[in-house]
């Protein structure tokens, strides 16, 4: 694959298609500087502020806009709250559709054919094997990314964290649990 | 299309396996095949979701054996083929010819930085009214039509609920082969696990997709 790699890069960078330096800007950005602490500060800021997480629920775009994420991948942002009673989880059944502009890009599982084929149709078993089990009468809601809206899950905020602010409380929130295979830390974890 | 790539409520997988402290890429040349795809995508000489029927039109032997992305970099060959950016000799010889007829003007860096930050929506301006509304049901259309589309098989034929109207978007079934934007109403359509798995699945289980007005008929 390199090699092939390398000669579909020489044909176009020879042909002026592309100039080196979008490639480098491409590879730094999603490296460096776009990832799961964007969303963990989108999390955190909707745990501690009630009129920011009623804006995030019915325009998740522009909430996250106003914190200066958006963009590639996150046009269409649409965030899902975990609640007592509800799970949500997110899945691409089709190909790899993720909100790249909160997350960054996605793990490998989540492209795999694994997740992508059983999270619609066995959520719980699938759940099980990131660890999380759910009490047997929480409703699972599972949301197949099939156009160009992108989910973030609001996981339910750790107890014991009532005196906690954004930065300290962004730190208990986990890409996982932005996908919905996970949780968000609880306090006492973040020593682990 | 009925490709590998409409893989929802395939068996066979196995177990999901996953990678403590994940590295972005995994390989230099993961770097390279993911920024050539993205950078040649601002050249605007083929859209999204035309480079998304490309790929699951790979045969599916094909389609399953590769990494992820392996895939891109197949289906970015593919392309540059189908599109004249590139002959079958040049891709074997790993270099333009000579002479080389340049582009008009490359991709730059800052042109990469906008898209990055700008994105580009799907939503589009439309006279027309919506049919549906939150709450009617609808019956997923049990169409498989040979090209491009976004309705999984999984759903076709079943009934599920509009639980919102997302907007007026791009039809990727139509964008994806050339035949423009053609942008039609999208709903968030919510299924129950047992309408699409069958009696004895999960009764907790709901599932929602995005569904484009085309895909949908009254229930």
């Amino acid at each position: 694959m390199q090699l092939r790699v390398h000669a579909l890069e020489s044909i176009l960078l020879e042909k002026g298609y592309i100039e080196p330096a979008a490639l480098d800007e491409l590879i730094e950005t999603y490296e460096k500087k776009i990832g799961p602490r964007n969303g963990a500060r989108v999390v955190a800021k909707a745990w501690v502020d009630p009129t920011f997480r009623q804006w995030l629920l019915t325009d998740g775009t522009a909430a996250i806009g106003s914190l200066g994420y958006g963009g590639r991948s996150g046009n269409h942002l649409v965030a899902l709250e975990n609640t007592p009673s509800v799970h949500n989880i997110v899945v691409c059944t089709l190909c790899s559709c993720y909100p790249w502009a909160v997350l960054g890009l996605p793990p490998l599982w989540y492209k795999s054919a694994p997740y992508r084929s059983r999270t619609v149709a066995e959520p719980r078993t699938v759940l099980r094997e990131f660890g999380v089990e759910l009490p047997s009468d929480t409703e699972i809601r599972v949301w197949d990314s099939t156009a160009e809206l992108r989910y973030l899950v609001i996981p339910s905020r750790p107890e014991g964290t009532d005196t906690w602010g954004e930065e300290q409380l962004a730190e208990l929130v986990t890409r996982d649990s932005m996908i919905g295979t996970g949780l968000a830390k609880r306090p006492q974890d973040l020593a682990k | 299309m009925n490709g590998a790539a409409d893989m929802g409520g395939m068996h066979g997988f196995g177990p999901v396996k996953i990678e403590a402290n994940e590295p972005v890429f995994h390989a230099e040349w993961e770097k390279k095949a993911f920024a050539l795809n993205i950078a040649i995508g601002v050249a605007n000489i083929w859209n999204l979701d035309a480079f998304r029927f490309a790929r699951e039109s790979l045969p599916p032997p094909q389609y399953l054996n590769k990494s992820y992305y392996g895939l891109w970099v197949v289906t970015l060959e593919n392309m540059m083929l189908n599109y004249g950016l590139a002959s079958k000799e040049e891709v074997s010889a790993g270099h333009a010819a000579v002479p080389t007829k340049k582009a008009k003007e490359p991709v730059t860096a800052a042109q990469v930085a906008n898209m990055v930050r700008c994105g580009s929506p799907y939503e589009r301006p439309t006279a027309s009214l919506p049919k549906f509304k939150a709450g009617d049901k609808v019956r997923a259309r049990n169409v498989h039509p040979k090209t491009h589309t976004r309705l999984p098989r999984y759903a076709r034929g079943h009934i599920g609920e509009v639980v919102r109207i997302v907007g007026c978007h791009v039809f990727p079934d139509s964008n994806a082969i050339g035949a423009g934007e053609d942008p039609h109403w999208l709903y968030t359509v919510r299924f129950d696990g047992r309408e699409l798995w069958g009696p004895d699945s999960d009764p907790t289980v709901r599932v929602a997709i995005e569904a484009w007005e085309p895909y949908l008929e009254s229930a």
